[in-house]
């Protein structure tokens, strides 16, 4: 049906877009809990804000779920580098987000205020941390990461979670905090009303400035700073089978804008993230929930566009060794399963966008605190 | 090489963990199609109880389903983490059904379950119902999509490994698809679970029952579970997996060691229904033997042989031997030998290759290994013989004692006597914890009878862990355990206090502690 080259594009598109899917999905309920202490004051307000994500936060969460098994199928060996790399770090944001379905499960189920603000703290870490980190692991595949195989394709890592906690590694991860804090707030301005709709609105007025600043800050720094790209410069055959270390690859390409210059379309992505940011504090200075939410997903989809375009065709830049970077040609499974994986999202993703959309629908509506008086033991 | 801490420290965590998260799912595999047999009733019947029926259990099966996703992300996560090894060589097979487990099934599953607990007055009585049904679907197809990438584990179909890319590559999805092994094991692990989900229903109803409060609730709780309980029983048993024992060199190694057959029997051999094994010795004190039962249930015939032990060793050391020249071959066509007659004879010997990587733990290069090297690893074929052995003999009573109980059940159930006899309520509360001993040992049977192996002889364990150091698979073991077990604490508590409150904690004024009120309630303070 399409040759072993076009398969391994398809599958860095829907790689992407499972991606895209988390954040724009979860991406509100992280926000949401991230802000859950601040904009909820009362454990009544507490309450509404849990239960505009509560019937959605798990189905939200397939998509980490499912992109973590679609780069198991799809590029197992960037599956296999990153995650025994950034080995503390991913066990941080696993902690943190274990937190998340008992915190939303158990926390009203007891009427003690102490179980209740342990939770409500639970969740507000479980929000953050995440939404950190992988904006810091974002940041540090642009730096480049140090790992590197040995000839059976045995990866080795050397460092530990603190090399990256750089200052481009932490900007990147403000991006991202205040990118799915953002969404989060956006989300509680269409789903709530009074004083927590109000206090969401300043949090998404806030945030869209400071994701603004740092999203701008983090395209200066490629463009003025010291961050070296890489270029594959031979041995490189698209439609081969995988070999990592078949090609060489050499610095120069400064800040990774080498596509930018060359595909200039691709500057619409960056783009996006800025007026999706200027929308979204828009929206919220003219008290339109929605069109703030359109704001903040239009930022989400431009800054995790901005990074794939950058880094194309690499997904994990080595720092150690710039043979064994990976890219999207050589990274990938084989064609066979490839076109496999291909059938079977082309089949389920349809589906599943159909029928969480009619969840939604279903569920929607603003939740009050009446609504939490009227059912205290129906609700979170 | 790969430091044989680092390799026992990421096992063990990976049990901890995967024994963690099994003490979760089978009660949500369960009690998710009984939930949907009570919600049909009720859409049948209109009968208010049976919605109440659905919502009461439905808020335990929160309670638990909620423990199963947290611990559900570290597995999908954790091949990634600490075998990265095996991610590289075999991810081409292994992370297919992995993904397709979340499109198909976490999907479903997981947007539904919003719908089923907060959907209730949003939705029509039929809508509803389809969610209660999609979601009980959905948590069984991520049955079978995890247990095809365990069963291909077990038994490798369907894939071959490519010297050019230094992996196993998928050939057939069908075959990968319906091979046997996982088939079988699919049937068994969801029917187990819904023994399991039987099982905490009638123990609950039964301790109701004991208590004389909320009859008709029980009542009809417990005809319910016992039913739904007996059928499932039922085929654990009988369309258990012991008939994928015939299939493939690891499932052999794995009925020869849980039987603790030393040597190969004339068919049909003799069951040994106790006994010590003694691997350093090669056999089986106090052994106390059933003529003819293990023939007939693990190769259904009277004329098929068990391979015993001693037997299996000799012929792995020949495949071993045969692996070292696949090794050096291979070794050959990566350093760029790629002459057709090279191919030729590597394809020819491939299929040991596995056997050769063995060595790996003893000798780096394993063309040189020792003789005393070969044969060791030719004992490493055999997993631990005593341990399977009585684990799996755990499984067996768990799972008769279950059938006895289930029978008696039924019976009292269909004859509507069972309030009269307080025996029976009580065998059914202490069962309450048969069907999870039974799950735990019968995993420890099936993961630990695979050893030494992560994929069946094509690739060893201990070549399968990530190149981490042990302090950091210590801190993460120790963490996970810790944090796990504060949440089993919680869990437990809600549980427990849920449980004993009973259909009272839907406060709709029909049930127990509210009914006499102003006294009961007050009892029940901190309850919602």
């Amino acid at each position: 049906m399409f040759d072993y080259e076009s398969l391994k594009l398809i599958w860095w598109v829907l790689v992407g877009v499972l991606l895209i899917g988390f954040a724009l999905t979860d991406g509100f309920d992280l926000g949401a809990a991230a802000l859950l202490p601040f904009v909820g004051r009362s454990d009544n307000e507490r309450r509404v804000v849990i239960n505009t994500i509560a019937p959605h936060w798990d189905g939200n969460q397939v998509w980490l779920i499912t992109a973590g098994g679609a780069l198991f199928a799809a590029w197992p060996l960037v599956y296999a580098a990153a995650f025994s790399g950034f080995y503390w770090a991913l066990l941080l944001v696993l902690f943190a987000l274990f937190v998340r379905p008992v915190g939303f499960d158990y926390r009203s189920k007891l009427e003690n205020t102490r179980w209740r603000q342990s939770w409500d703290w639970g969740l507000f870490v479980g929000g953050v941390v995440p939404s950190l980190v992988f904006g810091v692991a974002f940041g540090n595949l642009l730096l480049g990461v140090p790992f590197q195989f040995d000839d059976s394709l045995r990866s080795s890592y050397q460092g530990g979670l603190w090399q990256l906690l750089n200052p481009f590694g932490l900007l990147a991860g403000v991006v991202s905090l205040s990118m799915l804090s953002l969404h989060g707030g956006t989300w509680l301005m269409m789903r709530t009303q009074g004083a927590i709709a109000q206090r969401a609105r300043q949090a998404a007025l806030v945030l869209a400035l400071l994701f603004l600043a740092s999203f701008c800050g983090a395209g200066l720094w490629l463009w003025l700073g010291d961050i070296e790209g890489l270029v594959i410069t031979s041995g490189f055959d698209p439609s081969a089978a995988l070999n990592p270390l078949g090609k060489t690859v050499a610095r120069g390409n400064p800040g990774w804008l080498g596509n930018y210059a060359q595909y200039p379309l691709s500057q619409l992505a960056p783009l996006a993230g800025i007026l999706g940011a200027v929308l979204a504090f828009a929206g919220a200075g003219a008290w339109r929930g929605g069109l703030a939410f359109l704001g903040s997903s239009l930022a989400i989809v431009g800054t995790l566009c901005t990074a794939g375009f950058a880094l194309f065709p690499f997904v994990m830049p080595s720092s150690l060794d710039a043979a064994s970077s990976l890219t999207v040609w050589d990274a990938v499974s084989s064609r066979m399963t490839l076109g496999i994986m291909l059938v079977a999202a082309a089949i389920f993703v349809p589906l599943i966008l159909c029928y969480t959309l009619w969840s939604y629908a279903k569920m929607w509506g603003k939740v009050t605190t009446a609504q939490i008086d009227d059912n205290p033991h129906g609700l979170y | 090489m790969i430091s044989e801490t680092v390799v026992d420290l990421s096992r063990l965590q990976f049990a901890m963990t995967a024994m963690y998260h099994f003490l979760f799912v089978p009660l949500t595999l369960g009690l998710a199609f009984l939930l949907a047999i009570m919600e049909s009733v009720y859409v049948m019947t209109g009968k208010q109880v049976y919605q109440d029926m659905t919502r009461f259990w439905g808020k335990l099966f929160g309670i638990n389903f909620a423990l199963g996703v947290t611990t559900g992300l570290t597995m999908e996560f954790q091949f990634g983490t600490n075998w990265a090894y095996y991610s590289h060589y075999v991810g081409d097979i292994f992370g297919a059904p992995l993904a397709i487990e979340g499109l198909m099934a976490f999907f479903l599953e997981s947007t539904f379950i919003g719908l089923f607990f907060f959907g209730w007055d949003r939705l029509s009585k039929l809508q509803h119902l389809a969610v209660t049904w999609l979601v009980a679907i959905g948590s069984n197809m991520s049955a079978l999509w995890i247990l095809i990438a365990n069963g291909w584990m077990q038994n490798p179909v369907g894939a071959e490994f490519n010297f050019e890319t230094m992996r196993m590559e998928l050939t057939s999805f069908g075959e990968l698809l319906f091979n046997p092994v996982a088939q079988v094991k699919f049937v068994h692990t969801v029917a187990a679970g819904y023994v399991t989900g039987s099982v905490f229903v009638l123990a609950i109803s039964s301790w109701y029952l004991l208590k004389r409060r909320d009859l008709g609730f029980a009542r009809r709780s417990f005809a319910i579970a016992s039913a739904f309980g007996l059928a499932s029983v039922l085929s654990v048993i009988v369309l258990g997996d012991e008939s994928g024992y015939e299939i493939g060199d690891v499932q052999k190694t794995k009925l020869a060691a849980i039987e603790a057959e030393w040597e190969t029997e004339e068919a049909p051999a003799a069951f040994t229904l106790f006994g010590l094994p003694n691997q350093a010795e090669q056999r089986t004190d106090y052994a106390v033997k059933i003529p003819y039962a293990m023939g007939i249930i693990a190769t259904r015939s009277l004329d098929q042989q068990v391979t015993g032990i001693k037997q299996l060793i000799d012929q792995h050391e020949r495949r071993i031997r045969n692996g070292m020249l696949a090794y050096e071959r291979l070794q050959s066509l990566r350093a760029g030998d790629k002459s057709e007659a090279n191919i030729a004879a590597f394809d020819a010997l491939k299929q040991d290759l596995g056997y050769g990587l063995l060595l790996k733990k003893y000798s780096e290069t394993v063309v040189d290994a020792s003789e005393a090297q070969i044969k060791q690893a030719a004992l490493d074929t055999i997993p631990d013989v005593a341990s399977l052995f009585w684990t799996f003999r755990i499984m067996v009573l768990s799972g008769f004692l279950m059938l006895a109980l289930f029978v008696c059940a039924f019976w009292a159930s269909a004859r509507k006597n069972e309030e009269s006899k307080p025996w029976l309520l009580r065998w059914a509360l202490w069962s309450l914890p048969l069907p999870w001993l039974a799950a735990q040992t019968g995993w420890y049977v099936a993961e630990h009878g695979r050893q030494p192996w992560s994929i069946g002889e094509v690739l060893p364990t201990h070549l399968s862990a990530s190149s981490v150091s042990a302090g950091d698979v210590w801190g993460s073991l120790i963490a996970l355990l810790a944090f796990y077990s504060l949440l089993l604490v919680i869990e437990m508590y809600l549980m427990i206090k849920f449980a004993r409150l009973g259909p009272s904690s839907l406060h709709t004024g029909r049930y127990h502690f509210e009914r006499k009120s102003g006294q009961a309630p007050a009892a029940q303070p901190a309850l919602v």
